[in-house]
């Protein structure tokens, strides 16, 4: 019953994984600086707690959850607060931060178990053992972890769907996750399943990950009631709409959550990094990143503390290569590219991309030959060229009834345009012009 | 690390796909279709193709938007235009029929994407109306190759030379003489007809060469073509002598040009899949109403123009369902 469907549509990018597939996790030194945002997650930004020149160590609090979908921000190093400031944030705009000098002396070891063990917790403390330990979605939208946890009542979960899809290019975050930490992915299941009250969960897992499907399957502990399921590799399988699709054939409703179709969906990562804050009993403070691309000389798959400049990754990576000309925040396909090296690795940046200038040229805009490929193309079926057509003119309204809303941005439309259009620039753009024009409607 | 950064938004790899790609891979899929024409007419071939691509370039430099000829769109309307002619035509109508097809056709809707008609098409029909004779005026076989089919260096508006043997074309001979022609004939190409209407499996492989390479949709011919087939099957089995058989439709006239390079125009297509079949339904729903029933032998040209018409509302009529928006969902 499960995984005969796939979804249809879709692109098929070069994947060069290869570049860190086979690189082994290890940790990079601790910084001169971290910088955390304050606004690290979906939801509420966190209300700062700490002053300036105040000494803090690894784990502590440094600004609280702002409601129910909201999450805070630990310390990732011990040192001193140097400034409470503005500072460029890996979105393009800038946030609120917190920077923090790096105790250089300190030997950077937590206060003892400042998340409490699992063993015994009922599921609302779970869930609020896990807010409180700062847990976000890892693969790139860091929506809180513990909302998923504790889904409306009228809608009941039946599954856990792990996402171990990793279908954007060049990242090998949750590949290499899975590879050597697969216990604690079934660890992260248990605990979900324990929230949840949830009996049955499924890892769907592209098949250019043979590695990970079989790692996954000779550590499956007997008493879970799990399954791994290879995928077809195909851009954007790890989109949470198509992956049900994939896995369950089901489609969920537009404008709907996973959980309405009974789905929890949650990113290998997001899973892994959820037991391990129970077993070492840390907060979110550090996380898995591919650093790669032609534009870094040694590529690699880190573990940095949150809020690690990008360019101090990059420097520890070997540095950029002559060539090197944009540096991408997330996958090629729907990654941020990033104006300055300061910029923090946060919690929901997956991997660091440095293109070269011969992969990044500048590309001549054609008129829309209507050719349809966009349409063959959009996993979600809309028509892109007549959605195009409407965003240059700033009919937004019009957008709308043409379903701008389901629009995920995956810019497969984008990338199959033989004309170069930006569509899916336009369309974020017109998201946020509707957003504003029924803003200043009411 | 002084390397300046560029900011872009995403995607920031691309698709090898690109517009001029697709249409400079057009022209270089009709260079062929012209090689064969040259082979079955003559140097005549090569002198109307290369006026009427003169005229489309040339127009579409001085009035189009800079730049454009880049994109190689006005390259394939001119040749197209040159294939659609009989070898005879003189020059300055094939030029003159490739500067209205580009400029009052496609130029004065905006350029590139914006044209609702096939400019080659539009220009064919401009002279088919100013022009009736000369455009339906069919060279016969001359003794040598290198003679010209015609009188081709005609000056305007001068009387056309009288002295050249003609011929008819298949559908003309079937529809005012009742004669036929044998199908051999046909799929070789040693019949009368305009430049590229001849070259029937030159014309069926370049398609097949253009699909495979993903730069045409292959719904719209296959449709036009297996549609053009089924309803004419149908009717030469309800009456073999007064309806002609199937394969003698795919083959005659300007059919498999218009299927493979006509219709297949991206910009006066619909842009759905399912649009596209009907598109190519409609077009050979037409072409065999008029060829059978209509006051002209062939009416491809027309079929095609009068489909372009109705994209937009073909476009609308198969917009694809939106993910999730089934009405029978539920959640089982």
């Amino acid at each position: 019953m499960i995984g005969r469907n796939g979804f249809r549509h879709g692109v098929h990018p070069p994947e060069r994984k290869e570049l860190t597939s086979a690189v082994p996790i290890r940790r990079m030194p601790f910084p001169d600086e971290v910088v955390l945002p304050v606004r690290q997650h979906t939801g509420k930004p966190a209300r700062i707690i700490v002053r300036r020149g105040e000494r803090v160590e690894r784990g502590d609090t440094l600004a609280l959850a702002d409601g129910f979908i909201s999450s805070p921000v630990h310390a990732s190093a011990s040192g001193t607060v140097a400034d409470i400031d503005w500072w460029p944030h890996p979105d393009g705009t800038s946030a609120l931060a917190i920077r923090i000098a790096v105790d250089r002396y300190s030997p950077q070891v937590p206060r003892p178990r400042l998340v409490p063990a699992w063993n015994g917790l009922a599921p609302a403390e779970v869930v609020r053992a896990v807010q409180e330990a700062g847990v976000v979605g890892l693969g790139g939208a860091a929506f809180p972890t513990h909302v998923k946890l504790a889904p409306p009542k009228d809608q009941p979960v039946e599954l856990i769907l792990v996402n171990g899809a990793e279908c954007e290019p060049y990242l090998t975050t949750d590949h290499r996750i899975m590879v050597e930490y697969p216990q604690r992915v079934h660890f992260g299941i248990r605990i979900m399943m324990h929230a949840l009250g949830v009996q049955r969960a499924v890892i769907g897992v592209e098949k250019n990950k043979p590695d990970a499907i079989e790692r996954l399957r000779e550590t499956k502990p007997a008493d879970l009631d799990v399954s791994v399921l290879p995928l077809r590799v195909k851009y954007p399988q790890g989109a949470e709409k198509m992956l049900i699709r994939s896995v369950l054939g089901r489609e969920v409703p537009s404008g709907k959550l996973p959980s309405s179709v009974g789905v929890v969906v949650q990113n290998a990562g997001s899973v892994a990094c959820l037991a391990e804050v129970f077993e070492t009993g840390l907060p979110l403070v550090e996380r898995i990143v591919t650093v790669t691309g032609e534009g870094v000389r040694r590529p690699a798959n880190l573990i940095v503390p949150v809020g690690t400049k990008v360019g101090d990754a990059i420097r520890y990576c070997g540095g950029l290569t002559e060539d090197a000309a944009e540096i991408v925040f997330g996958g090629p396909m729907m990654g941020i590219s990033q104006a300055t090296l300061d910029t923090p690795i946060v919690k929901g940046t997956t991997g660091v991309l440095v293109l070269t200038r011969a992969q990044v040229p500048s590309r001549r805009v054609y008129p829309c030959i209507h050719c349809g490929r966009c349409l063959d193309a959009c996993p979600v079926f809309l028509n892109p060229a007549l959605l195009g057509q409407l965003a240059r003119k700033g009919r937004y309204r019009e957008m709308e009834a043409a379903h701008l809303a389901d629009c995920m941005l995956c810019a497969s439309c984008s990338y199959v345009c033989p004309s170069n259009i930006p569509l899916a620039q336009l369309f974020q753009a017109a998201k946020v012009g509707l957003r504003r024009q029924k803003a200043s409607a009411a | 690390m002084t390397t300046p950064l560029q900011v872009a938004a995403a995607p920031h790899l691309k698709g090898e796909m690109t517009t001029p790609r697709i249409m400079w891979g057009a022209v270089g899929s009709l260079v062929p279709v012209v090689a064969a024409a040259t082979w079955f007419f003559g140097p005549s071939a090569l002198l109307v193709v290369g006026s009427s691509t003169l005229g489309a370039v040339t127009t579409e430099r001085l009035l189009g938007p800079p730049g454009a000829l880049g994109d190689g769109s006005a390259m394939i309307t001119g040749m197209l235009l040159g294939l659609t002619l009989p070898a005879g035509i003189p020059l300055w109508m094939a030029f003159l029929g490739s500067v209205f097809g580009i400029a009052l056709g496609k130029v004065i809707f905006g350029g590139l994407g914006f044209n609702v008609f096939n400019p080659a098409l539009l220009g064919r029909a401009f002279l088919q109306a100013s022009f009736p004779v000369a455009i339906t005026t069919w060279p016969g076989r001359p003794e040598s190759w290198a003679a010209l089919r015609g009188d081709n260096f005609a000056f305007p508006f001068a009387s056309p030379q009288p002295d050249v043997i003609t011929e008819a074309t298949p559908l003309g001979l079937r529809k005012f003489e009742g004669a036929d022609t044998p199908l051999w004939d046909l799929v070789t190409g040693s019949t009368g007809g305009s430049l590229g209407e001849t070259a029937g499996i030159v014309i069926l492989l370049c398609g097949a060469y253009l699909a495979a390479r993903n730069y045409l949709n292959w719904r719209t011919p296959v449709s036009l073509l297996a549609t053009t087939a089924v309803l004419s099957g149908a009717l030469h089995l309800l009456d073999a002598a007064r309806y002609p058989p199937p394969l003698f439709m795919l083959f005659s006239g300007g059919l498999l040009l218009g299927a493979v390079f006509m219709a297949t125009d991206p910009v006066t297509s619909p842009v759905t899949n399912r649009g596209r079949w009907i598109f190519g339904a409609g077009i050979a729903a037409l072409v065999v109403v008029i060829r059978v029933w209509g006051g002209l032998p062939e009416g491809v040209m027309y079929a095609i123009l009068l489909m372009n018409a109705l994209v937009p509302f073909i476009n609308r009529a198969t917009q694809p369902r939106v993910f999730g928006t089934r009405l029978a969902q539920a959640a089982t």
